[in-house]
């Protein structure tokens, strides 16, 4: 056996894993590519249908196509609203926490909670909490006069969504750049000290470059969680007041489970996951180059 | 024209860091501080920079006291064994760096930035981030950038530990003419005898939080006033031999009686620790007519024109210089002959009792 530089026996290792992989994922995404080429009428009775879902979906003009593209420009939105609240807001935070002593272990415990804590249940949580009769946000903000209705009002409703995406992922962002902030040597913050610097200095000159490597996956991770948003906004707004928060997931279910409007949904969820993965590979190539032309 | 440290301490709870430190550091000398991880050179130096102050003592900075300045009123420049720039500005601005924060005008940093950058070979690389440099060229920026502010006071430390070995010499032969010109207070930090020997100047022995000698590098060197200061300073480690002096002969640990020859011949009697270099310890194959010690030899490193023989006397490992490469294996027999004449006598509280210097003047 060792005559041969090569040995293509190796490749029955890999088949168990190839077998796995065909079955977890490309038999499920070959199934959604299927029903988006077909119509159906019903009980196992399919026929070729084409590019036509595809076309009517990327068509603003069809229902469909006006239905998914306002969908995707919440969804875009809501990602970067809630983005561009939870990493400045995640950095800060890090900045704040203690780098030693006994409090370290609390304050990362108290701030790690909110991530423990399951999608629907936050959901739960904050519908009640922000009942204008009984919940405590809603009540507290209706007694100080302000016009805050969940279930009526889809502003309202958009600050309540982001507020719990807040709530619920910022953990994530500070923990990560709690990390980075960790693994800059003391004698960096030395230097500065002694050429005289200033907080906001070392901030902009030491910290934020060398905390770009765990924002560049706090960042891919919080677009790829919020551009799927889905139980939060079901539970406690159900998508509503009228299609204010339904976003693409939500969008995907109902037409698919509500309507059982199979080969529109199918093309839907095939753009919607070419969207996420384009948009995750620009965030990185992007981010990627900005690090290469400034830290190792 | 000098950094005083008069009696300075620093405890930290129920620990004394740093216990009663009296050093004087002259201006246009190249002042170094050796002793091995740990011994408290980096706390002496952030003392000195300001950046942590004294729980006791006083630190004079040319006869003015300084001690509980803050750092960012001092006039200090500090080099670190960790390449430390800022990653997102260029060569340039990261040199710049302190005289932009003394709000210099542009043409007078400008001409400060190029005089230091010529100075350490960084003109090509002005331009470049220092992600895109080598490990010498981002410390010669750290360099330059201490370089450029003028600080009276510039703290090295350890500033050639992290290079390969081509370079820290290269860097080290080009250091001192550098900061010559400066006329600043020079204080680098080593845990190398031999760099302390090359960089010579003066040498403070710096060993659990006290200074235990200081004075000239080569006096220091071949004089060590106390046991602490010649472990410090010997690499190869020192070989000791703790020996009990009655009349005309010595009895070691292991009951060997010797004739008392050398250093140890016109002391008192009474105990002492006879310290000797890997140089003054010389090894043959078979027990010579000179007072030896047999042993085993337990490792041997070579280093081109030299090997080190640790052999192992039965009262302790000694080390053993032997010139050119030769093949002492592991478990063979050897015998050590110490020439006592070259050796140094340490009393029991640790301090020299007796040298080859001495016995010249005496």
């Amino acid at each position: 056996m060792m005559d041969k530089p090569w040995n293509n026996k190796a490749w029955f290792f890999i088949l168990p894993v190839l077998v796995l992989v065909l079955f977890s994922s490309v038999l499920p995404v070959m199934t959604v590519v299927n029903y988006s080429l077909q119509d159906s009428m019903g009980v196992n009775n399919f026929f070729w249908n084409g590019d036509a879902w595809f076309r009517d979906l990327l068509d603003p003009g069809t229902e469909i196509g006006a239905r998914f593209a306002d969908a995707l420009l919440r969804t875009f939105a809501f990602s970067f609203a809630a983005l561009a609240v939870e990493i400045p807001l995640g950095i800060a935070i890090a900045l704040c926490l203690p780098r030693r002593g006994w409090a370290v272990g609390i304050s990362l415990v108290i701030t790690a909670l909110p991530m423990l804590i399951p999608w629907n249940v936050v959901g739960t949580m904050w519908q009640i909490f922000a009942r204008q009769d009984i919940g405590l946000f809603g009540a507290a903000l209706t007694g100080i006069g302000l016009p805050y209705n969940v279930t009526q009002d889809s502003v309202s409703a958009w600050v309540t969504i982001v507020v719990i995406d807040v709530w619920h992922w910022t953990p994530l962002v500070i923990l990560l750049s709690y990390a980075g902030l960790r693994a800059i040597p003391d004698a960096y913050y030395q230097a500065a000290r002694i050429d005289g610097a200033s907080r906001w200095a070392v901030f902009v000159n030491i910290e934020l470059p060398k905390l770009q490597k765990v924002l560049v996956i706090a960042v891919l991770l919080r677009f790829m969680q919020t551009f799927m948003i889905y139980t939060e906004p079901v539970v406690v707004t159900g998508g509503g007041p009228g299609s204010a928060t339904t976003f693409l997931s939500i969008d995907l279910v109902k037409i698919a489970i509500g309507q059982v409007d199979v080969g529109s949904a199918a093309a839907m969820s095939l753009v919607y996951y070419i969207i996420i993965l384009t948009a995750c590979w620009i965030f990185f190539t992007v981010m990627t180059q900005l690090e290469r032309r400034g830290d190792s | 024209m000098s950094l005083v440290l008069d009696n300075i301490g620093l405890r930290a709870g129920a620990t004394t860091i740093i216990d009663g430190m009296s050093l004087t550091l002259r201006r246009g000398v190249m002042n170094v501080l050796l002793g091995p991880t740990l011994a408290g050179k980096t706390t002496m130096m952030r003392l000195m920079a300001g950046l942590d102050q004294p729980t006791a003592g006083r630190l004079l900075l040319d006869g003015k006291d300084v001690t509980g300045l803050p750092v960012r009123k001092r006039s200090v420049a500090m080099v670190y064994q960790q390449f430390v720039n800022y990653p997102s500005l260029t060569v340039f601005e990261n040199i710049a760096s302190p005289l932009r924060v003394a709000r210099l005008p542009t043409a007078e940093i400008e001409s400060r930035v190029r005089h230091a950058a010529s100075l350490l070979r960084l003109e090509p690389l002005l331009q470049r981030m220092p992600a895109q440099l080598s490990g010498g060229q981002q410390q010669r920026t750290a360099i330059a950038r201490a370089l450029v502010k003028r600080a009276d006071l510039v703290l090295l430390d350890e500033p050639l530990a992290n290079l390969d070995y081509k370079l820290r010499e290269e860097l080290r032969e080009q250091l001192p003419p550098i900061f010559a010109e400066t006329n600043a207070i020079l204080v680098y930090a080593t845990t190398e005898p031999t760099e302390a020997l090359l960089l010579g100047g003066e040498t403070a022995t710096v060993w659990q939080g006290r200074v235990t000698q200081h004075g000239p590098t080569s006096r220091v060197y071949r004089q060590p006033a106390n046991l602490a200061a010649a472990r410090v300073f010997s690499d190869p480690p020192l070989n000791e031999l703790a020996v009990d002096k009655r009349g005309a002969e010595v009895i070691t640990a292991a009951g060997r009686r010797l004739p008392s020859s050398g250093v140890l011949a016109n002391l008192p009697d009474g105990h002492y620790t006879v310290g000797f270099r890997c140089d003054d310890a010389a090894l043959t194959r078979e027990s010579a007519s000179a007072p030896g010690f047999a042993g085993v030899v337990a490792v041997t490193e070579l280093s081109g024109t030299e090997s080190f023989v640790h052999v192992d006397v039965g009262i302790g490992t000694w080390v053993c210089l032997v010139r050119g490469v030769h093949d002492w294996q592991p478990g063979a027999a050897a015998e050590v002959s110490v020439d006592m004449h070259r050796a140094f006598a340490f009393d029991p509280a640790g301090n020299l009792a007796a040298s080859p210097a001495m016995a010249q003047t005496a």
